[in-house]
């Protein structure tokens, strides 16, 4: 089982990085967005450090979001989704998978990379600590929510679109605990149950929503 | 009754656009929405007979002049 | 009683004609008995005045846009599970109704907390999840008006309908949750415990209309949906063909 699932992950990276182009539009796509902020709103850096938070978590999201479309499409224009499908192991295995190797490519690079853009907005290097731990611990259950929206959406026309409206509206407790626990770490508060909770959004979204997805996508291949 | 006049009834203690804003939206909603209904209901019907009536045409072409507008 | 006789489409065609009238009517009477007592004999609220009148309508829509939710992942969970056809007729049905009915307990929401509170808007966890229940509708409707194939669009609903029904408590306790520690308490959204007996009766036969309405709807909306999905069976074309040439050109 477990076996399956790596195998999955091997590949899914190796045609990821056979492409990087695309994970570093992600990554630059979060950048410009946080870096626009403090530009609409003024450099004043109280204000800044009270919006980071929000900012960098939004931005985060929606970089995940951008990259979601992806996640099943060139399997799916390939055969090789029906071909797992029809293989005798289980779906939702496989799409576990598939939402763990779009976490290594989206949200462990995100996260990696919002304490450089963290800095941007003068947060102390508590919040910054507690800014990556929390995008590490929450984008993969963005993942997971995600993959369902994305089966969902499969092969659709204006997939896109229709992908951020059913799935930003599912994403907003991961975000409203995410940011909040960067948000309790500046203002001296402690992060931990804010912390605990994401990490009980992230078990139950990793651990129920492949299957959901899974169902999603034996309905679009039918 | 509660009202001492129809205008202190529209008036509502001051309050009246906000209870008719509500009132009134609401009662708008719910009428529009079954007249929607409804014309769809006729809409639909009359493009489902007419549909029909096109199948049955085309199946005994023989029976009837062949109207100019019939898709191949 | 076989209840599953009455889930195939071309007994529940006729039935439903039947059924509406009573329906509406119902809802006319209830709603008029409402109106009636909630716009003219109830009495003013103490500490709200007037705008406490708005409640009748609101918190019927409230209700109704979460009970219409429910009951649509009900039917979804059914489709599912049972592939009756019936179910993905009835989704589709009552997504408009309970859009509606959310739309409409946001507007009366803002219009009553304006003067109430003193702001249109509040991010409190229980304005928060009706929002975002408007969104979960209106998702529903864009997706499954994506999909062509109706029975993919039927079961692609489903799921998320179940997904959209495991995620409003997490979205309302989440919301709670941060609005406590943002606004310590200092607005309470309380509708104040101690309500007179004749505005509760009001506000009961108000949203007993509503239900009844919406009732009404989803059986109307149904029968046409019934039509144009069943199109190719034939009784379905012994009804298009008994009907009255007036529409032909």
């Amino acid at each position: 089982m477990l076996r399956l699932i790596a195998a999955i992950i091997a590949r899914d990276l190796r045609l990821a990085l056979r492409r990087p182009a695309d994970l570093v539009a992600v990554l630059f796509f979060f950048v410009i967005v946080a870096s626009l902020f403090p530009l609409g709103v003024g450099p004043e850096t109280a204000l800044l450090r009270q919006l980071a938070p929000g900012v960098l978590w939004v931005g985060a999201l929606l970089a995940t979001l951008l990259s979601l479309p992806r996640l099943f499409a060139d399997d799916f224009r390939d055969g090789t989704l029906e071909q797992l499908a029809l293989s005798p192991h289980p779906l939702g295995l496989m799409v576990l998978g598939k939402v763990i190797a779009h976490w290594l490519c989206a949200g462990l690079p995100l996260a990696l990379l919002a304490p450089v853009l963290g800095l941007q907005f003068d947060l102390s290097a508590d919040a910054l600590w507690v800014l990556t731990f929390s995008i590490l611990l929450g984008t993969p259950a963005l993942s997971g929510i995600g993959a369902i929206g994305a089966g969902l959406t499969l092969g659709l026309r204006g997939g896109g679109v229709l992908l951020s409206l059913l799935v930003l509206p599912l994403y907003i407790p991961v975000l409203i605990f995410g940011a909040g626990a960067v948000e309790a770490t500046v203002s001296g508060l402690g992060a931990g149950a804010h912390l605990s909770l994401l990490a009980a959004l992230t078990v139950g979204g990793v651990v129920f929503a492949p299957w959901a997805a899974a169902l999603a996508l034996k309905i679009a291949l039918e | 009754m509660h009202w001492n006049s129809f205008s202190d009834f529209l008036h509502m203690g001051g309050y009246g656009l906000y209870v008719w804003g509500s009132f009134g939206i609401a009662a708008l909603g719910m009428v529009l929405e079954p007249l929607l209904v409804a014309r769809q209901r006729r809409v639909t019907l009359a493009r489902l007979a007419r549909q029909w009536r096109a199948e049955r045409l085309e199946k005994t072409p023989e029976e009837t002049t062949p109207s100019p507008g019939e898709a191949p | 009683m076989n209840w599953f006789k009455f889930s195939a489409p071309s007994t529940f065609y006729p039935l439903a004609g039947r059924l509406i009238p009573w329906f509406a009517a119902l809802a006319a009477l209830f709603g008029g008995v409402g109106l009636w007592i909630g716009l003219v004999v109830a009495p003013t609220d103490f500490q709200q005045g007037e705008a406490y009148r708005i409640i009748f309508i609101h918190v019927g829509a409230a209700w109704m846009s979460m009970f219409i939710y429910l009951v649509m992942a009900f039917w979804g969970g059914m489709g599912l599970a049972f592939k009756t056809r019936l179910s993905g007729m009835m989704t589709e049905a009552l997504a408009p109704t309970g859009t509606m009915f959310a739309f409409l307990s946001l507007w009366t929401g803002a219009l009553w907390g304006r003067p109430t509170w003193g702001a249109w808007w509040i991010w409190d966890a229980r304005l928060t999840s009706s929002l975002i229940l408007l969104f979960l509708y209106i998702g529903f409707i864009a997706l499954t008006r994506a999909i062509d194939d109706p029975r993919r669009a039927d079961r692609a609903g489903a799921v998320l309908l179940l997904v959209g029904v495991v995620n409003v408590p997490i979205i309302y306790f989440s919301v709670q949750w941060w609005n406590t520690l943002h606004q310590p308490a200092s607005l309470s959204v309380g509708k104040g415990s101690s309500m007179a007996a004749i505005m509760l009766w009001g506000m009961l036969l108000c949203t007993v209309a509503m239900w009844m309405y919406s009732i009404a709807l989803t059986l109307a909306r149904v029968r046409t949906i019934i039509l144009v999905r069943e199109r190719h069976t034939d009784w379905v074309r012994a009804l298009l063909a008994a009907l009255p040439a007036q529409n032909s050109r």
